[in-house]
């Protein structure tokens, strides 16, 4: 372990930093544990509004007409909504900045225009004094549909004779461009080699068929917003989201406001994985309040989070793997169709990147379709895209390792990627820590221990690539001493104890000495929204860089104070040294901040960044299941997750990634699933029904740390959060396969379906 | 319709607050009464982000109407520290890093406190069924059922 470029953590055991790698306590905490901290829901201004949503009781309909006037006539409504209050955006517009969306697509996905695509699709808005007359009120808007016939499978939906739901998307990535429209959008295609010469060299080829249904990211919070708007056409929007610019930029590009009309307040964020990185509620929320001429609020219930927000895809994957009698894989190939919902957008070409990313394979070839069905337009989901192609490749090499009567882990280890490797998705990987999770889920005791009746083991990996990116961070140093510590990324899962530990190591003082904010839209610079695992890593680049800044200030006041050149004094534990004097004379952060006002003024630094060099992250489950062969219900009895991270800046918050990714996983192998009825409607929109592991569910989830430092951060942070979520699908799925004796190829591996594949195989 | 009147008692203290018929008590925390630390997550009683005691007994604020609040105690998340003190199930949530979002965490420290009340010393089955009400997507309940195992050993030893 460690780096030759770096100084990093020397040996295991031992720790060369004061602070990086413990684990105080987060710097919110006491908020959070006491009912205090303020989450979307939790704003209240006077005089506000509720808002409600009505949504499509249709999966596809022409919309006729909609009348308003009864509603209106309502005493107690202020305004009403419908897409004719936004403004058309068009399919090149864009917003201010880079973001990948197209913004003609979120315009009609937050508010339906000509269609409504999916059961829940946002079809009008009303705002009134109570909830209960804006209840009354969204039961008076008359909606006139013209229903459609529906299609919700990808493999459905690509056939000629499907409805089609948009008249003008033609197939992107096909040589010759189609000349009639379809439901897919586009066509993806990385790969390496030749795969058929490299089939032809395999001794034993596996080919299996893998589905996955549409899962949802589960947070707990609903979507929430309020917002005032002010008659000088300033928009102020307190939301709970993974990114307030975000919110800003989609917002007044929705409306066809400026930027620097819409200020956005981050709220607590309450669970987000991905879901909360685009805008439902805050153009909605603007308009009622530009109408009314009052403050807004708006929040989902659990209902329309499902209905009407982004889960991810569900999908199909054909994966065939070759590999020689000796375990060396020769050729892989991955054939996946992914559901986008209502508008382009899966992840699919995510899939086909990571798929054999784990694996130096000479030839690989990975096509995929994204294909736009009558569901809700997916969003982000922890690392989106690979999950499913980690299922269908983990499982099938689990299916090869028996083949060729090869211990599975030993198959993985054989073929790992390593420093150098050339990937299929582009790049040759620099340092990763692939081998190294193998190597330690070999020497784990979990690995070794002995199984009872009915009980099987399974174990996968998943890659996944990490982002950088547009960061800010800003720093205040105190009158006495204590360091403020500002960035913009709303915190989801302790991402302030992170900034203050990476600020209180750079300038040597002690954690409790670091506050960190998070700041509004209007006071701090532009910074991309949390995701992508990107925040440790990345804003925490431009946090250790603003602290540089503040050193450099700090030691050119000691400078002063002692009257000598600023070379001459060095920064060391939080103090600056005069090199020049005998007894080697130091002064305090604290004693610098003190007389800063003999010095120039108040001391402060800032760095704003485009973070590059984030490494990518790979991972090992082990997972052991008990299958009942009467009913077919699996219980995961211990599990495993050990994954490189890089270094660990708050430990128990990587463990808490882990064991969190880990589970999702788990609640995606074998309960969750979005279940529609003939109709195209949403049968199971709440938590009874679209079942999430709880608590009983669930024995202790191990983590292993395992810490192959990023060469591109100085302390060496990779982002966490994305990789755990992606080997559980096989892991659980391997396991079942050892206990019940059969393989399960389609998710999820609920009781009946499990019961089905075991009364089958007798 | 006129609202009813209702007489209760939160966190300890007298409390009247006027409601509609279909208030929830949780509607009646969070919006007459500004306790918003009870959440809404479901409102149908599936993911236990509005958990409060009733005369000592776990409920979903969400499942129970505010008038039916008449005449009991009402514990919330609002009432569990002592003063500026946490109590030991706070203190060994944020020791134990057993919240990353922290949405869930009321619920849970309400149905926790509840659940060492009657049983000071549970198994970890026995923990892992009583808060199987309560929905985390986030830190997949490990270090939520040590920190509860924590707080319980040091309840014990007051």
């Amino acid at each position: 372990m460690g780096n030759e470029e770096n100084q990093f953590k020397l040996a295991e055991g031992t720790n060369i930093y004061k602070v990086v790698g413990t684990r105080p306590v987060r710097p919110d905490g006491i908020e959070k544990v006491t009912g205090r901290a303020n989450f979307g829901a939790d704003m209240s201004l006077p005089g506000m509004l509720t808002g409600r949503i009505v949504r499509s009781p249709h999966a596809h309909a022409k919309i006729i007409s909609i009348n308003t006037d009864k509603a209106l006539a309502l005493p107690g409504v202020k305004a009403v909504v419908t897409s004719a209050d936004f403004p058309e955006i068009g399919p090149k517009q864009r917003g201010a900045g880079e973001a990948p969306v197209s913004f003609r697509d979120l315009s009609r996905n937050v508010m339906a225009r000509d269609k409504a695509l999916y059961d829940g699709h946002a079809v009008a808005a009303v705002a009134a004094t109570t909830a209960a007359i804006a209840d009354q009120a969204a039961a008076l808007i008359e909606i006139e549909y013209e229903v459609l016939p529906h299609v919700l499978i990808a493999a459905e939906a690509m056939k000629p004779d499907a409805p089609v739901l948009h008249d003008d998307m033609f197939t992107k990535g096909l040589d010759p461009k189609p000349d009639i429209p379809s439901n897919v959008s586009q066509r993806f295609q990385f790969g390496l080699g030749d795969t058929d010469a490299g089939f032809r060299e395999a001794d034993v080829v596996v080919e299996y068929d893998f589905t996955t249904q549409c899962v949802h990211q589960g947070y707990i919070e609903p979507h929430a917003c309020v917002v005032e708007t002010t008659e000088d056409g300033m928009a102020t929007v307190w939301a709970s989201s993974q990114g307030q610019f975000m919110v800003r930029n989609y917002s007044a590009t929705l409306c066809g406001m400026d930027i620097s009309k819409v200020r956005v307040l981050p709220a607590e964020i309450g669970g987000g994985f991905g879901g909360k990185t685009t805008v439902y509620l805050e153009p909605v929320a603007i308009m009622l309040s530009r109408k009314s001429g009052k403050p807004v609020k708006l929040v989902m219930n659990r209902e329309d989070v499902f209905r009407a927000t982004g889960p991810t895809s569900g999908g199909h994957a054909h994966a065939k793997i070759g590999a020689k009698k000796d375990g060396t894989i020769v050729a892989g190939e991955l054939t996946m169709e992914y559901e986008a919902g209502a508008f382009a957008g899966s992840p699919v070409q995510f899939g086909c990147m990571t798929g054999f990313a784990p694996y130096d394979i000479p030839n690989v070839k990975a096509v995929g379709y994204d294909v736009v069905v009558n569901r809700p337009k997916v969003a982000a989901y922890r690392a989106p895209g690979a999950p499913v192609a980690a299922f269908a490749v983990e499982s099938a090499l689990d299916e090869l390792a028996k083949k060729l009567a090869m211990d599975p882990l030993e198959l993985r280890e054989k073929n790992a990627a390593t420093e150098g490797t050339q990937a299929a998705y582009g790049p040759k990987f620099q340092r990763i820590g692939y081998l190294e999770t193998l190597e330690a889920a070999k020497n784990h005791p979990h690995w070794s221990a002995p199984l009872g009746p009915n009980q099987g083991r399974g174990i996968a990996s998943g890659f996944w690539f990490n982002i950088g990116g547009e960061s800010s961070a800003a720093m205040h140093v105190n009158e006495d001493g204590t360091v403020e510590v500002v960035t913009a990324n709303p915190d989801i899962g302790g991402s302030r104890a992170s900034m203050a530990i990476m600020a209180a190591e750079v300038l040597g003082i002690d954690v409790s000495r670091v506050k960190p904010l998070i700041a509004d839209t209007a006071s701090s610079a532009y910074s991309m929204l949390t995701g992508g695992s990107r925040v440790t890593f990345a804003v925490g680049k431009a946090v250790c860089e603003a602290a540089d800044h503040v050193i450099e200030e700090l030691r050119a006041r000691a400078a002063k104070l002692w009257d000598v050149d600023v070379e001459a004094v060095e920064w060391r534990d939080g103090a600056a040294v005069n090199t020049k004097s005998d007894a080697g004379e130091t002064l305090t952060l604290a004693q610098i901040a003190n007389s800063a006002g003999k010095t120039g003024g108040p001391i402060s630094g800032a760095a704003n960044i485009n973070a590059e060099g984030a490494g990518p992250g790979f991972g090992t489950h082990i997972c052991d299941v008990e299958v009942d062969p009467e009913t077919g219900h699996t219980s995961v009895i211990r599990y495993t997750a050990i994954q490189d991270v890089g270094t660990a800046i708050h430990p128990s918050y990587v463990e808490g990634q882990l064991q969190g990714g880990a589970v999702q996983g788990i609640g995606w192998a074998l309960n969750e699933e979005y279940v529609y009825g003939e109709d195209g409607c949403l049968q199971n929109g709440g938590f009874l029904d679209y079942r999430i592991p709880v608590a009983s569910d669930l024995p202790m989830i191990d983590t292993v740390l395992v810490e192959v430092p990023n060469p591109g951060h100085r302390f060496g942070v990779r982002g966490v959060g994305e990789v755990p979520i992606i080997p559980p699908l096989a892991a659980v799925a391997n396991a079942v396969a050892a206990a019940a004796g059969v393989r399960v190829t389609d998710l999820p591996i609920s009781p009946p379906r499990l019961l089905a594949a075991i009364d089958g195989a007798k | 319709m006129a609202k009813h009147h209702v007489t209760t008692t939160v966190n300890g203290d007298p409390v009247e607050f006027l409601c509609s018929t279909e208030d929830t008590l949780l509607d009646v925390l969070r919006n007459t009464l500004n306790l918003t630390g009870s959440k809404e997550g479901c409102s149908t009683g599936d993911c236990g982000a509005c958990s409060v005691t009733v005369d000592g007994r776990l409920m979903c604020s969400c499942l129970m109407l505010g008038i039916e609040a008449e005449g009991h105690d009402i514990g919330t998340i609002e009432g569990v520290a002592d003063g500026d003190k946490l109590h030991p199930l706070q203190k060994h949530f944020l020791e134990e890093a057993a919240l990353q979002c922290g949405i869930c965490t009321p619920g849970f420290i309400v149905a926790a406190k509840a659940l060492l009340e009657r049983n000071p010393d549970p198994s970890e089955t026995e923990m892992r069924y009583w808060l199987a009400g309560n929905l985390c997507r986030c830190t997949g309940y490990d270090k939520i059922i040590t920190a509860v195992t924590n707080a319980a050993a040091e309840l014990r030893e007051k």
